[in-house]
């Protein structure tokens, strides 16, 4: 079967076999997931985007057991989260990182909450030490390490959640709406962050998102609507659907919208650029006078 | 008329005195007109939410003025309290100040502090509700049965039940999806034209004041850095880029096209202005 051997593929770390699940207060038939099928492999870096009610969230929680399947089966590098005995492996394999970085430090200096986790873990002091010096050169805010967390900026703030998961040394790390209470300085210090951490690191990521400009900086889209994937995969070809994307209540980045709307009024321009170079590169060259070459700008 | 809010030389220090001591706000001349819907913008720390908790009387100057229709607000100590009545305040996440067993109780909380008679206050809610999309069967549920956006929309409706002359809403989309953002946006707007209340939106999201304001403040440092029209300030694209601020996306293409030697002009905001732009550009040279 198909199946089993992707769950023992070795570059594997999260896979969703026909997952459902209802919240106790939702009616009968209100499924906040159901029958969804999903395969992360390590080291991508991937969004989740979907509105409100789309699952998403539900889907995140089930990453690292904080929810147990209702119908269907969800492995963590190989593990299956309804195995109670797995529960402390698999947390320490996916990290959780969410929307208010207020809700996420517990303690009055910022290396202390750093120190948290793998105090609780039990691991050695000057394991701990160490650690503690790596995740916050991780995120950028070693210099910090003795500062109150209340202190900080939200961007700082969320940078010190951030590296508090990576003090458990995560195979993964899930993030729900990071950015959404940040301003865009915030949002760009997260941005960097999470991306170094999977190229430096190559720490797995899921990125939760209501930004599409977040989004088309992964290397995989995931759109989600009901409870099941609606769409899934690379930014371009994600994006590019601009049509479904709108009919499922969420936008596209402007670059693409724009190329969009001029294809309707009969440029033929290429639905693929997403990032401002490419969407100025594709509106020069056709704007470009006729006759001269293309890189007569240069000259 | 005198406009509406009007700040003279309004400075602000916090912590005046201690080792913390930091100047938020630096001698702001301010005059905002009845009916302006204006989209206010800075880094953070760069004095926003300072600035409009003087509009309604929450801080107190440290030095200069703050005005309501003419009237320093601080002249008559006894009276700061009803300025809240009339510039009525949305803070961000409004949402977690909801305390009430219903949302009718809620939205009715502002008005009967008023004072109001009690069918006055119930016509007010009703009002209130409508105008931010909270159905009948929804007002006499719990606040905390609702969703996000709904509840954003409870809170917003607790301050518009106040008919305030001014609006000020800090960041009411944070955190919200697309479609939750926009329907905030629209009653923003519905209201703004039908009733002719003064709003300030206050927002990192360029494309939301792009698309709404009549008049942008751009704010650095406790100072006002720019005041003007949206296609006044994005032609400044450089100057808010060197503030931390983010322009718009298809700004940042267009700066891109003038630098690959296009002649256009960079003052371009909204998707739509982009294409017409462009389409006749490309009818010029296709011609």
């Amino acid at each position: 079967m198909e199946g089993l051997t992707i769950v023992n593929a070795n570059d594997v770390i999260l896979r969703a076999e026909n997952l459902s699940y209802k919240y106790d207060s939702a009616s009968e038939e209100d499924f906040a997931l159901q029958g969804l099928n999903i395969t992360v492999r390590k080291g991508e870096f991937i969004a989740i985007l979907g509105h409100n009610g789309s699952g998403k969230s539900t889907l995140a929680k089930h990453f690292n057991a904080i929810l147990l399947p209702a119908g269907g089966k969800m492995y963590v590098a190989g593990m299956e989260t309804a195995d109670e005995n797995l529960i402390y492996s698999i947390r320490q394999t996916v990290g959780m990182v969410f929307q208010n970085p207020d809700n996420q430090i517990v303690a009055n200096i910022v290396e202390e909450d750093i120190a948290f986790a793998p105090e609780n873990l039990g691991v050695d002091p000057a394991e701990i030490r160490k650690r503690v010096d790596d995740a916050l050169k991780a995120v950028g805010m070693y210099e910090f390490k003795d500062h109150a967390p209340h202190m900080l900026s939200g961007g700082q703030k969320q940078r010190i959640a951030i590296a508090g998961v990576i003090a458990m040394m995560p195979q993964c790390i899930v993030l729900d709406e990071p950015t959404a209470m940040l301003d865009p300085v915030g949002r760009n210090e997260v941005l960097r962050t999470i991306r170094l951490l999977n190229r430096e690191y190559g720490i797995t990521i899921v990125l939760i998102t209501h930004h599409m400009e977040e989004a088309a900086i992964c290397d995989r889209v995931v759109v989600m609507e009901k409870g099941q994937i609606a769409t899934d995969g690379t930014p371009k070809e994600v994006f590019a659907q601009v049509e479904m994307l709108k009919s499922l209540g969420l936008t596209v980045p402007q670059t693409v919208e724009l190329i969009y709307m001029l294809r309707k009024e009969g440029i033929d321009i290429p639905l693929d650029a997403l990032s401002v170079e490419e969407c100025a590169e594709a509106i020069y060259n056709v704007l470009k006078p006729v006759g001269r070459d293309s890189d007569a700008r240069y000259n | 008329m005198p406009g509406i809010i009007k700040t003279e030389g309004l400075s602000h220090v916090y912590g005046k005195g201690t080792p913390f001591e930091r100047k938020a706000l630096d001698n702001i001349d301010l005059e905002i007109e009845r009916g302006e819907f204006i989209g206010l913008i800075g880094h953070t720390g760069s004095g926003k939410s300072t600035l409009i908790q003087h509009l309604n009387g929450l801080l107190k100057p440290t030095e200069g003025r703050v005005l309501v229709d003419g009237k320093d607000i601080w002249e008559d100590i006894r009276k700061v309290r009803d300025i809240r009545f009339r510039v009525g305040l949305v803070f961000q996440y409004p949402e977690h100040q909801l305390f009430e067993e219903t949302v009718y109780k809620d939205i009715a909380f502002g008005p009967t502090n008023m004072g109001l008679e009690k069918y006055e206050i119930e016509e007010r809610v009703y009002e209130a509700a409508e105008f931010v999309g909270i159905s009948r069967e929804q007002l006499f549920r719990s606040p905390f049965e609702l969703s996000g956006g709904q509840k954003r929309r409870a809170a917003i409706a607790g301050v518009i039940a106040m008919r305030p002359d001014v609006l000020i809403l800090d960041e009411p989309t944070a955190g919200l999806d697309p479609a939750g953002r926009e329907e905030i946006l629209a009653r923003i707007r519905d209201y703004h034209a039908i009733r002719n209340t003064t709003v300030i939106l206050v927002t990192h999201n360029m494309e939301e004041i792009a698309r709404n304001a009549s008049r942008i403040i751009v704010m650095e440092k406790g100072r006002i850095r720019m005041t003007g029209t949206a296609h006044d300030v994005f032609s400044h694209a450089e100057d808010l880029r060197d503030m931390g601020l983010a322009v718009p996306q298809i700004t940042q293409v267009f700066l891109r096209l003038r630098e690959m030697g296009l002649d256009v002009d960079p003052s371009v905001y909204t998707v739509d202005q982009a294409k017409r732009k462009i389409l006749k550009m490309w009818r010029d040279v296709h011609a």
